[in-house]
């Protein structure tokens, strides 16, 4: 059974269809990307994988659980880095860690997630005095501090440098492989090249193509993912 | 149980941090009474005020201060501050209950209260030789209660508004009426008797605070609508409450 199971999901906001139909499935162990421009339609699927908002129809399974009714169970289980989410600027690494591991029933080893994630050096600096990379480094490990099944970042390495794009990328992939399902939203196509085992092309609420980034490029007939992208959405 | 903890010592560390409001909840009543002494006629029997000093009958006021302020601004600030930077949005992907971090709120807020009027008793005391509350037991139960009934009617605020700004317009709405009632802009022996009235039974329960103070002891009903003030406004405030 797929840890993820996504059914003709539909969600407006007003008169605005959000999303429009989308059904996809997501295998446990795998580095799942949701791609799509900006107002595609990813982050409200999945604000609704997380039970932070209910679908208008359709059917969605993560971890066997539905989350508009499970979402306190789910939040167990999930592991979610946000875009743009901020801490108080007082407070330190350390302590962020160990306020978040103190949600979960089974938290993370702390010490292991600082190393992991390179903070160490850093965990006595307050929030609002890193730089944007230790910020999402810092994220992440938030994201992991509950010893999820299943990790979701979204938008991991937007405002980030080469250098920190590459460590962040590092991370998320020794994450998969310490067995944890990642589903990564993204708008960057080297990084869903280079990270993902296959990727769901959103575009206008809708689903356009799902399959591993070599598949889209040899069904498009281009060498690049971000050739591929540009041919599938139809604004070459 | 270990989540509340951990959230309220971490709240605390981080209210330390910003010592601002920390001082200010503090020492104001302390300050406030220490600045309105200081002015001869104020400590001197008067018979505008019925022979009492100004400030016997105002100190009592002063502990309506040292609540609204905290608990009607400091508190809606503090929630709508997280609001506004995502920390909300943040905290709502985890399990953590909302009303855990409304409570720590309130714990935080609370002891800083605490100390300020205590501190504000004790000035009192010595500098003006005001006695302290005779009947101690009630009156810290009437306080506790005080306290709680108003700083619910500010997480109620901090609950629904979406910014800082938002919140601490709504809570003005609370914070005059009970400035106003609690005898802060007048002392309360000069506003209409049924202004008095009401303000017996609303937070901050201002006349059950002067009645243990003077030992005249509280009626049972007082404590009842300081409570029902309390547990209906947590509770409202908890469901009104929004992530972001």
């Amino acid at each position: 059974m797929p840890l993820i199971e996504v059914t003709e999901l539909r969600k407006t906001y007003g008169k605005r269809v959000a999303v429009d139909g989308v059904s996809f499935a997501v295998e446990r162990g795998e580095i799942f990307g949701v791609l799509g421009t900006n107002g595609a339609g990813k982050t409200t699927t999945v604000e609704c994988l997380q039970g932070l908002r209910r679908p208008d129809s359709g059917a969605i399974s993560v971890l066997g659980l539905d989350p508009a009714k499970d979402a306190v169970r789910l939040r167990r289980l999930v592991g979610v880095q946000l875009q743009d989410a901020r801490l108080p600027e007082k407070l330190r690494v350390a302590e962020a860690l160990e306020l978040f591991a103190a949600f979960y029933p089974k938290p993370a080893d702390l010490g292991g997630l600082l190393r992991r994630l390179g903070l160490e050096d850093h965990r006595n600096a307050a929030f609002g005095k890193l730089s944007g990379g230790l910020r999402q480094r810092l994220s992440i490990a938030l994201a992991l501090v509950g010893d999820p099944q299943l990790a979701i970042l979204d938008e991991l390495t937007t405002g980030l440098d080469p250098h920190s794009r590459r460590e962040t990328w590092k991370v998320v992939t020794a994450v998969r492989d310490a067995g944890v399902t990642v589903v990564l939203v993204t708008h960057f196509m080297d990084e869903a090249e280079r990270l993902c085992d296959r990727v769901a092309v959103f575009d206008a609420g809708r689903i356009i193509a799902t399959g591993t980034p070599a598949e889209l490029r040899a069904t498009t007939g281009k060498s690049t993912l971000d050739d591929a992208f540009v041919t599938l959405t139809g604004r070459e | 149980m270990h989540t509340f903890t951990k959230l309220v010592a971490t709240e605390a560390k981080l209210f330390l941090r910003t010592p601002l409001w920390a001082v200010f909840g503090v020492a104001l009543p302390a300050a406030l009474l220490l600045g309105i002494g200081s002015i001869p006629g104020m400590s001197r029997p008067s018979d505008v005020t019925g022979g009492y000093r100004f400030i016997d009958l105002w100190v009592p006021s002063l502990v309506v201060v040292s609540l609204a302020t905290l608990g009607l601004q400091a508190i809606p600030a503090a929630v709508a501050t997280y609001r506004e930077q995502g920390v909300l949005r943040r905290l709502a992907t985890t399990p953590v209950p909302p009303a855990h971090l409304l409570l720590a709120q309130l714990v935080i807020h609370a002891v800083v209260a605490l100390a300020g009027v205590v501190l504000m008793l004790v000035t009192a005391r010595v500098a003006f030789e005001v006695p302290l509350p005779l009947h101690p037991l009630t009156y810290a139960l009437t306080l506790v209660l005080g306290l709680v009934s108003v700083f619910a009617l500010g997480l109620v605020a901090a609950s629904v508004a979406r910014t800082a700004k938002g919140a601490s317009a709504l809570a003005m709405i609370a914070f005059f009426p009970i400035m106003f009632l609690g005898g802060v802009y007048l002392p309360r022996p000069l506003l209409p008797e049924v202004i008095q009235r009401i303000g017996a039974y609303v937070p901050p329960g201002t006349q059950p605070l002067q009645d243990a103070w003077v030992g005249a002891g509280v009626q049972p009903l007082q404590f009842v609508a300081l409570a029902a003030f309390a547990l209906g406004g947590t509770a409202l405030a908890v469901r009104l409450f929004r992530w972001e």
